[in-house]
């Protein structure tokens, strides 16, 4: 099928390897794949930040983008779960309502694309290395995904996965939140980080690049050992 | 100050205290370990959240039958009922009994809906002795503070800051023992009781049904606060309501579950009304003050009305992961964590309060705790939007005006990533000082560079 890959914005700026990563896998499971170039963001910091109007200025060109899109894979739990959940609140009362609700039927995150709208779990990946998952709240939360990433996991040679204590408390990333109040972001990501290490991992590894952005962040600044990746990288690793 | 700054400054105080968060962390893990043992005892949980939110929506859905109703039940066996609107009529609802009693000595449970009126302030300003009967708040009352937490309001101190409290204020001997703390308490609490003119107590559920009002505690306080002194008066917000003596089957369970990780409170108590004719025992009168206090604004509030579905429990509070971070205090509310964040903008106004519902990460923990599925992270949103929408942010309007236009144009969005990567090299030298723009970021968090070449580059050189 042709799938159509929305890239948000940080990572086409910050973390490209990631999308080329789910370009890669898509293409190697025989799936035509397509990046629309006018859309770069779902518009969910303006959202986020309670200004409605702007990030309808930023939606409306996505729902326009993705009107003739046969599936919607989002490389980001957070702006899937914009894009899935959110859009049919922001566009709530206009007349774009029920293209919203169109667009959020075709959405997929990314591993819950592979797992369950493909059924693929082994994708010939090979990592040696042990590593933690990180939940992203908004995957977790509002779109219900759990057990795809790590299923994906569980598939990937010479990897051990090892969960840490209170896997689904919130890293603190929070997205304006984190620039608003960074003194409570930041302890936040401290308590994360802390129970990440605890396990001995190589990697904290999360379907979301948002909360790794946050987390390696702050490790760097304190040299600490464990690193960040995306799932998607893991699974592009051979 | 504004609540606003006093919540930042108390936020960088307390993120920073290491003994706080450790404190508050390992009580609250014990509490989940506890919460999830006893949620394994209800057949299905999920359907039991269920249960219980059509429960409180059938009663705030239809707020004015069943509180006509519950009202009529009281008044029928004697009850004296006083409808307040305002805090301040509430205050005077019940200074009014307290002076026409002369009471000298008044003991009172545990109740935030006093918390949200001052009522003891208001009482000492009259020169009434209140004493807090509940355990913890006996605690934070001996320390002049206020509740840290809606269920647990000394969860912050360690026992051997209590045994310090307790050699100071009332010269016992220092122990780390708990029950013996609890009998240094328990000993001057007796005493209070027998002389106590009044007794004031808050309500857990108001049942329509019958005309009672349920109290449920661990410590049997309230049980004496309301049954030895005279008059006992009641406190609570027309939100309690329930409709059915059977909802009680269904909701003590469950407050105690999610409130304390408990299969049943220890006490748990009904009151129908004062003492009647032929019974040796009870107070000779009842008073029961109603409050509103701008509830009725968020029954009218369609998108938020389910915040009033609220039981108390403090679950929400529990899961918080900003809360567990900035602790109670922060808030400078009554009700903290995220239903504080949730309703004080309602009760107390939006423009002061909206900055509680900007310091969440939006993790949803909070809603999926909440055993009566309040939606609170996207009431948190909803607050957001409002707050813009009154009071609009003109600086941060026009950012994003900005921001729109750069990421709907492929070539300006283009543009934009080429200016980052020219010039963030020269970030490096005013990294983490004053003059450093994404200084909130970067002073404790290092900033990623940008890509050599992003995604949308890699892609155009594929086609």
């Amino acid at each position: 099928m042709t799938v159509t890959l929305f890239i948000p914005c940080f990572i086409d700026a910050l973390y490209p390897r990631v999308g080329i990563s789910m370009v890669r896998l898509l293409e190697q499971l025989g799936h035509r794949v397509e990046c629309p170039d006018d859309i770069a963001c779902c518009g969910q910091p303006a959202f986020n930040s309670g200004c409605w109007p702007e990030a309808r200025a930023v939606a409306e060109p996505v729902l326009t983008g993705l009107r003739n899109s046969e599936v919607v894979v989002v490389a980001s739990g957070s702006c899937g779960a914009m894009l899935k959940k959110f859009y049919p609140d922001l566009f709530a009362g206009t007349d774009r309502f029920t293209e919203a609700g169109v667009l959020s039927g075709k959405v997929w995150e990314f591993s819950d694309f592979l797992v369950r709208g493909l059924g693929v779990t082994d994708v010939g990946a090979k990592f040696a290395a042990k590593v933690t998952f990180h939940d992203g709240c908004h995957g977790l939360r509002e779109l219900g995904i759990k057990s795809s990433p790590r299923k994906l996991l569980e598939r990937v040679q010479s990897l051990e996965l090892i969960e840490m204590a209170d896997n689904e408390t919130c890293c603190g990333f929070g997205g304006t939140f984190s620039a608003k109040y960074p003194m409570i972001s930041t302890a936040m990501g401290e308590v994360k980080c802390a129970s990440a290490q605890a396990t001995g991992a190589d990697y904290i590894v999360s379907n979301d690049s948002s909360c790794l952005m946050h987390l390696q962040g702050l490790l760097t600044v304190r040299q600490q050992p464990i690193k960040t990746i995306h799932l998607a990288e893991i699974l592009a690793s051979r | 100050m504004t609540a606003a700054h006093q919540f930042l400054e108390q936020a960088r105080k307390v993120t920073r205290d290491l003994r706080h968060r450790g404190l508050i962390q390992t009580a609250l893990r014990k509490y989940e370990v506890k919460r999830d043992e006893k949620k394994r005892a209800f057949p299905d949980w999920e359907s039991a959240r269920q249960a219980a939110a059509e429960v409180k929506w059938d009663a705030i859905n239809h707020l004015d039958t069943y509180l006509e109703d519950f009202v009529a039940r009281l008044e029928s066996r004697g009850t004296r009922v006083h409808w307040a609107s305002t805090a301040a009529e509430a205050r005077d609802a019940i200074l009014g009994v307290v002076r026409e009693r002369k009471a000298k000595a008044i003991i009172k449970s545990k109740a935030m809906t006093a918390e949200e009126i001052h009522l003891n302030d208001a009482l000492e300003k009259e020169g009434y002795a209140v004493v807090e009967s509940d355990l913890g708040e006996y605690i934070v009352q001996l320390r002049h503070e206020p509740p840290y937490h809606i269920v647990f309001p000394a969860m912050h101190l360690t026992r051997d800051e209590i045994s310090d409290l307790f050699h100071r204020e009332l010269g016992s001997a220092q122990t780390r023992e708990p029950e013996e703390l609890t009998m240094i308490a328990r000993r001057v609490m007796r005493q209070k009781y027998i002389t106590a003119d009044v007794g004031i107590t808050g309500a857990n559920f108001a049942v329509a049904e019958t005309g009672m009002i349920s109290i449920t505690e661990n410590e049997g306080n309230a049980r004496l606060t309301a049954a030895l002194p005279k008059t006992m008066i009641t406190l609570l917000g027309i939100e309690k309501v329930i409709p059915a003596l059977e909802d009680l089957a269904l909701f003590l369970p469950m407050l105690a579950t999610a409130g304390a990780g408990q299969t049943l409170t220890g006490y748990n108590t009904m009151y129908s009304g004062p003492r009647q004719a032929g019974e040796a025992d009870g107070p000779e009168e009842w008073h029961v003050v109603l409050l509103d206090n701008r509830r009725t604004e968020l029954l009218a509030d369609p998108e938020q009305r389910d915040a009033l579905h609220c039981i108390r429990c403090g679950a929400c509070l529990n899961v918080c992961p900003i809360f567990k971070n900035v602790g109670g205090h922060t808030y400078g509310t009554a009700y903290s964590g995220p239903i504080g964040s949730v309703i004080t903008p309602h009760l107390r106004g939006l423009k002061d309060w909206k900055h509680l519902s900007g310091a969440s990460s939006l993790c949803g923990a909070c809603t999926e705790a909440c055993p009566v599925k309040i939606d609170l992270h996207h009431h948190l949103l909803q607050n957001r939007r409002n707050a813009v929408v009154e009071d609009a942010p003109i600086l941060e309007r026009l950012a994003y005006q900005l921001f729109a236009m750069v990421v709907n144009h492929p070539t300006l969005w283009q543009f934009a990533k080429e200016l980052g990567r020219t010039f963030q090299p020269l970030h490096r030298w005013v990294l983490r000082s004053k003059l450093d723009p994404a200084r909130a970021w970067t002073a404790t968090r290092d900033i990623p560079p940008m890509a050599e070449m992003s995604f949308k580059e890699w892609w155009r050189t594929r086609r």
